[in-house]
């Protein structure tokens, strides 16, 4: 699992934000202005078919950067 | 016996989907309201706890899973006259749109629209349903008057269900068979919760969208099963019961 990839992977689901924004340290929740609920539903669906890992909710709010969830999605694979 | 319309004395009901939430409820009601009940789930350990909960005697409790089509049948073999079917099982796939693929389209369909709609269709088959019977399906707001973030395929099975109880009710009237849906709104069950996809607060986000200020509780679909079940609706068929604590007003 590559870290690079998850960030294209986690940038691919976003429509208004320049997927030069995203980096490991990126809080995603805090500062990107296009988060939202579907996209906690769409990140859960990448997890679970690039990955084929199960996160919960509970993941996404546990992580501030995408490099945390990044951590635990590699720790469930 | 006190004067009472909505008893389910002297009647037999197959509950689907009872060993868990709103079918574990509705078994429990519609045993407290005198029908002997038949219930089946995938969970034996769970199942058993709903049959322990049962008022009454004769019941009958069969674990089956009713993907499986050679245990639908000995189901339906084991089963005596019905005079009320109530489709409780179900599943809820949260996923969004550009992420559904076949196989999870396939499976949710399986499970809350073409496993029901084949049992109806056997039991009448088979002759198993009395005269004057009802059938209840578990429908949802979902898919037939609103829709939730991430449920585009769940909504698109109830949009089914409440479909094929329009054309059912119609096909079944000459033998006085009677076919309706509970839409009910959010309900406290495990359902959502427990798979974790939505979180503790977003669940406290959603009750705020309530009119009334709160989920459902399982029972209070499980008195509209009761109803549409009884004497006391023996001229509904083909209609659609809301319980949605006036989510969809707003």
């Amino acid at each position: 699992m590559d870290i690079n990839d998850f960030i294209k992977n986690f940038a691919a689901q976003f429509d208004e934000t320049d997927e030069s924004v995203f980096t490991a340290q990126t809080k995603f929740r805090e500062e990107l202005g296009e988060w939202d609920s579907l996209l906690a539903l769409s990140v859960i669906a990448m997890v679970d078919t690039e990955y084929n890992v199960t996160i919960k909710g509970d993941d996404i709010k546990s992580s501030t950067t995408i490099e945390d969830l990044y951590n635990i999605v590699k720790s469930k694979k | 016996m006190r004067h009472n319309p909505f008893s389910l004395a002297n009647k037999t009901v197959l509950v689907t989907g009872a060993s868990s939430g709103i079918g574990r409820s509705i078994a429990v009601e519609c045993a407290k309201m005198g029908a002997t009940v038949f219930i089946t789930g995938r969970n034996e350990e769970r199942l058993n706890e709903t049959y322990n909960q049962l008022e009454g005697t004769g019941h009958i409790q069969c674990t089956a899973d009713l993907q499986m089509e050679e245990q639908t049948t000995r189901l339906i073999d084991a089963l005596p006259l019905l005079d009320g079917v109530v489709h409780a099982a179900g599943i809820v796939t949260t996923v969004p749109f550009q992420f559904i693929t076949k196989e999870k389209l396939e499976e949710i369909f399986a499970i809350n629209f073409i496993s029901p709609t084949l049992i109806s269709q056997q039991l009448l088959q088979k002759k198993k349903m009395n005269k004057g019977a009802s059938f209840v399906w578990i429908s949802s707001i979902s898919g037939t008057v609103c829709s939730f973030i991430g449920n585009a395929m769940y909504s698109s099975t109830k949009g089914a269900v409440n479909g094929i109880v329009k054309g059912m009710a119609l096909d079944l009237a000459k033998k006085e068979i009677r076919v309706n849906s509970i839409n009910p709104g959010q309900i406290d069950t495990d359902l959502l919760v427990a798979k974790g996809v939505i979180t503790a607060e977003q669940m406290q986000e959603e009750i705020k969208k309530y009119p009334l200020k709160r989920f459902g509780k399982p029972e209070e679909v499980a008195y509209a099963a009761v109803y549409l079940l009884s004497n006391a609706s023996n001229w509904i068929t083909g209609t659609h019961l809301l319980i949605d604590g006036g989510y969809t007003l707003l």
